[in-house]
């Protein structure tokens, strides 16, 4: 016959995975279809719910401010309630991983910019980098890890008058990697606590330092020294540290162990260690994914990544109820039909491709669902580059049950819900809106969805 | 002449006043080109290296500089002449984890795919060791076609110690490795000795009959079997299980001739040799589904070659169509089958495996799919074993300099695989079986070989 499930998810980022994990959790079988590895690796990892106001203002208690947001916000449909069982979905899937959970109040996280960020949910490993924290902070950056210049991060972070002594230091990464290794390249070095030389530079052409892992001593010969990466690591920066209360790394202390990292690094430097938020590949956004990931499957959900969903099949013509029968993966230019009882759209906003433009309009792909945009694409945008661009809130509108809406103004399929950024209604750029609304509407979608297969 | 060509004055172009917001209309800037212009993917990049991060290669050797450069960087800097392609391209290994870990769809493995072959093509030493070994291992089918002309003797030679190290010094294909063996009889001398077309069309029509299905048009039940070298040469276990289980539902099976599906000559940069076994592959598929039938692979690196990378590489009348009606011999059967139903009703004993979905697999979307459908089978579970790759990728686990990385790849999975209660592992893929075993010393099994198991020996 075919592959049927009772919910199909389409899209793998937080709001498709989270839609996945609350279904399932209510019982139904659940797939979830992603085109690619999930976007949660370009995320930062932290989870923000509303960190300004539509005026600009910095938010110290986002659940207080959503009342005053306008009737079309994802929030306003799923409400304060909604809100607050997306992120007690996500406490109970990443546990002691993440901090921000006994407080409403939103955190202030410095990013890897040298701005400051309202966020309500941060990763432990960048808990002590807080910047309402007075303690004085010394920022490490990589000579290779360009995207983190920690001595401009730091004079950003003193004209934004945060309360704390902040200085920026540049140093190498010790051992003898190529210039331009991965971010988990380094990661890994860190994770299995490999030996790699260091003193004396210019070991040139060396290869690839050995892997042995942790343990002191060692072979030593001639002028350079080898020593387990977190050591070599606590080393390089001790010459920087004159007494400094906290040291902030990139994002890049392992994949797996990085409490042990930074609980080692702690201990060398007799400082608090932290990480700094960073941008793709994200090493707290991919532990955050492998958290998600294990969840997911842990409550049975299915995964089918590899093909994008690009269209649909209607439920038979004479059951007039305008349903979805299938959604349809193009598998090089085969049609491969994936059945469901019910539907969750959670394919991202305009970056994320779940809605796409030309200079015709603005739509939805796979379903078509109507997505309101002015006529004139010249009003889709304001002039200035950080001004309140009206196609930042471009997105499909629902009902109260978060079933997209046709030009009509009624649901476009009586099993279709859509979750995450492919709403429209928020600027998660502008608020700080991104995760809060993926987890609150993914929880809604996902549980309306299994209720009505398992009722 | 085009939008573009129109020469305009560029001190206009600064002047705001001079071109009102009305006016203004964006143009396609660069022209439609007949040939392949790799061009707009590359632009796609915007350098997130979420690629580097997937890619199994990178991961444990530090001179390799991952898939962006070999695909976007490297496309841009080889469009001038004056500059060679690197060699390090030789070292992907085209697992193609890199196009799946795009969140730009920028066509990563095509850009490698080219830049090898232009590498192997214009700057690698014909009489080279590395040349002549690569060629032989990418024609794989080729020495196998001769060795399985006297099978016990090539096992015989093959397996000895001596040919292992002249092998190795020689050509510089490891000596690590057992060489796998060739079957006594092959895939095909078996399906012509069995009747061919006549026979399957026959037994089809029984099984049609017996499962109520008569009524069903047999032009609606015919699949052609793309078998591959390896399971014609070595695992023609494998090919059988796929046509009793097909016959078993009904289905008329053809076996079409057909060359090496181009896999590993696509890894080695031998694009003319790919071409070659191309242009028959399409030419005799694209003629089994103008007789109505749709093609089966039980390898997954063969679909995954016939949909993507034909297309991507090649231009053969019916490209299109074949990689469009081509489907790997599980997914066909859920698509088409009630195989959950079929399946609750059937048992096997004690068939507990520590699956490994190839990347080939993962590519097609096909990961989860034997976890899923051996879920319904009575006496049967198979673990996933997680994502790791499994390092051997084809031919390049063979290569005396490739195998200490292939095996540290593979180091993952094995643990994996241990980890599991299971005492036998299960893939798709031929060389991924090898490497599997190899590392564990696991029997390893194809998912077929269970289906046919439950669903066919059982009746007999």
């Amino acid at each position: 016959m075919a592959i049927e499930d009772d919910v199909t998810v389409v899209g793998g980022g937080l709001a498709g995975m989270t839609a996945a994990l609350a279904a399932a959790r209510e019982g139904a079988d659940v797939r979830l279809l992603s085109h690619k590895d999930s976007t949660l690796r370009s995320a930062s990892g932290l989870v923000d719910v509303l960190g300004y106001d539509a005026d600009g203002t910095l938010l110290a208690d986002p659940f207080e401010a959503i009342a005053d947001l306008p009737d079309s916000h994802p929030y306003r449909t799923v409400g304060v309630e909604g809100v607050r069982e997306g992120l007690a979905l996500f406490d109970a899937v990443v546990g002691d991983r993440y901090r921000g959970d006994h407080t409403d109040r939103n955190a202030l996280v410095a990013t890897h910019g040298g701005s400051v960020k309202p966020t309500a949910r941060y990763p432990a490993s960048a808990a002590p980098g807080l910047a309402s924290d007075e303690r004085s902070v010394l920022l490490v950056g990589f000579e290779t890890v360009t995207d983190f210049d920690a001595p401009l991060a730091a004079d950003h972070l003193r004209a934004a008058g945060v309360p704390f002594e902040v200085e920026g230091a540049t140093v190498q990464f010790p051992g003898d990697f190529r210039a331009d290794a991965a971010r988990t390249r380094l990661a890994d070095a860190l994770d299995a606590n490999e030996r790699l030389e260091v003193g004396a530079a210019g070991s040139g052409g060396s290869g690839r330092s050995g892997r042995s892992g942790g343990g002191a001593g060692g072979g030593e010969s001639g002028y350079t020294t080898s020593l387990p990466a977190r050591k070599a690591l606590a080393e390089t920066v001790k010459d920087h540290l004159d007494g400094t209360e906290r040291v902030g790394f990139p994002a890049l202390l392992g994949q797996h162990e990085t409490d042990e990292i930074r609980a080692d690094l702690e201990a060398e430097l007799g400082a608090a260690v932290f990480e700094v938020p960073m941008g793709s590949p994200s090493l707290p956004g991919m532990r955050l994914e492998g958290a998600f990931q294990r969840a997911c499957r842990d409550a049975g959900v299915r995964f089918t990544t590899g093909n994008p969903v690009v269209g649909y099949e209607e439920r038979d013509a004479d059951r007039h109820d305008g349903g979805v029968a299938a959604v349809r993966v193009n598998r090089n230019g085969a049609a491969i039909p994936f059945h469901a009882d019910q539907f969750v759209l959670a394919t991202g906003g305009l970056v994320g491709k779940g809605v796409d433009s030309d200079r015709e309009g603005v739509r939805e792909p796979i379903f078509d669902c109507h997505v309101p945009a002015p006529s004139d694409r010249y009003d889709w945008f304001a002039d200035e580059a950080f001004g309140d661009h009206p196609f930042a809130r471009f997105g499909v509108e629902t009902d109260d049950d978060l079933r997209p809406l046709d030009r009509e103004g009624e649901p476009a399929f009586s099993n279709l819900r859509a979750a995450g950024a492919v709403l429209g209604g928020s600027d998660f750029a502008a608020e700080k809106s991104g995760s809060g609304v993926s987890l609150a509407t993914g929880v809604a979608a996902g549980r309306s969805a299994a209720r009505e297969v398992t009722r | 002449m085009s939008d573009a060509e129109t020469p305009t004055d560029p001190s206009d172009a600064r002047d705001e006043q001079a071109v009102s917001d009305e006016e203004f209309e964006p143009v396609q800037v660069f022209p439609e080109s007949e040939e392949m212009d790799l061009r707009p993917g590359s632009d796609d990049c915007y350098k997130c290296s979420t690629c580097d991060s997937a890619c199994p290669v990178a991961e444990v050797d530090d001179e390799f500089p991952g898939p962006k450069f070999q695909g976007p960087e490297q496309w841009r800097v080889k469009r001038k002449d004056d500059h060679d392609i690197d060699d390090s391209v030789m070292s992907c290994s085209n697992c193609m984890r890199c196009d799946s870990a795009c969140p730009s769809d920028v066509p990563l493995s095509q850009m490698h795919n080219t830049a090898r072959g232009q590498f192997v093509e214009e700057q690698m030493e014909k009489l080279s060791r590395e040349y002549v070994r690569n060629r032989i291992l990418a024609n794989y089918g080729t020495l196998a076609g001769f060795a399985s002309k006297v099978p016990r003797l090539a096992n015989f030679v093959m397996g000895n110690s001596f040919v292992q190290s002249i092998n190795e010094k020689l050509l510089g294909i490891t000596s690590e490795r057992e060489f796998p063996e060739f079957a006594d009889q092959t895939f095909r001398e078996w399906w012509h000795e069995r009747g061919g077309n006549a026979t399957s069309e026959k037994r089809a029509r029984e099984a049609r009959a017996k499962r109520d299905d008569a009524s069903a048009d047999a032009d609606d039940k015919r699949v052609a079997y793309f078998h591959g070298c390896y399971s014609n040469y070595n695992t023609p276990e494998v090919g059988k299980s796929m046509v009793r289980t097909f016959e078993h539902f009904g289905y008329e099976v053809m076996v079409p001739p057909q060359q090496c599906s181009g896999t590993p000559m696509f890894a080695n940069g031998m694009l003319a040799d790919a071409e070659r076994a191309a242009e028959t592959n399409v030419r005799e598929l694209a003629a089994a589904i103008e007789d109505g039938a749709d093609i089966i692979a039980s390898c997954t690196s063969c679909s995954m070659s016939l949909r993507q990378e034909y297309p991507e590489l090649f231009s053969f009348e019916g490209t299109a169509s074949v990689a469009a009606r081509t489907y790997e011999a599980l997914e066909y059967l859920r698509l088409h089958e009630d195989l959950d139903a079929e399946l609750a009703d059937a048992k096997v004993e004690d068939a507990e495996f520590a699956y490994h979905a190839p990347c080939h697999a993962r590519n097609q979307g096909l990961a989860g799919q034997a976890v899923e459908v051996l879920d319904n089978l009575t006496g049967a579970n198979a673990e996933d074993v997680g994502d790791s790759c499994s390092g051997i990728s084809g031919t390049y686990g063979w290569k005396e300099e490739k195998y200490d990385t292939s095996m540290e790849i593979g180091a993952e999975m094995f643990d994996h695989m241990e980890d599991t209660d299971a005492e036998t592992g299960m893939t798709e893929c031929p060389t991924c079986a090898m490497q599997m075993e190899h590392g564990t010393g696991y029997e390893i099994r194809h998912p077929l070989e269970v289906l046919d198991e439950a669903l066919v020996e059982r009746e007999r």
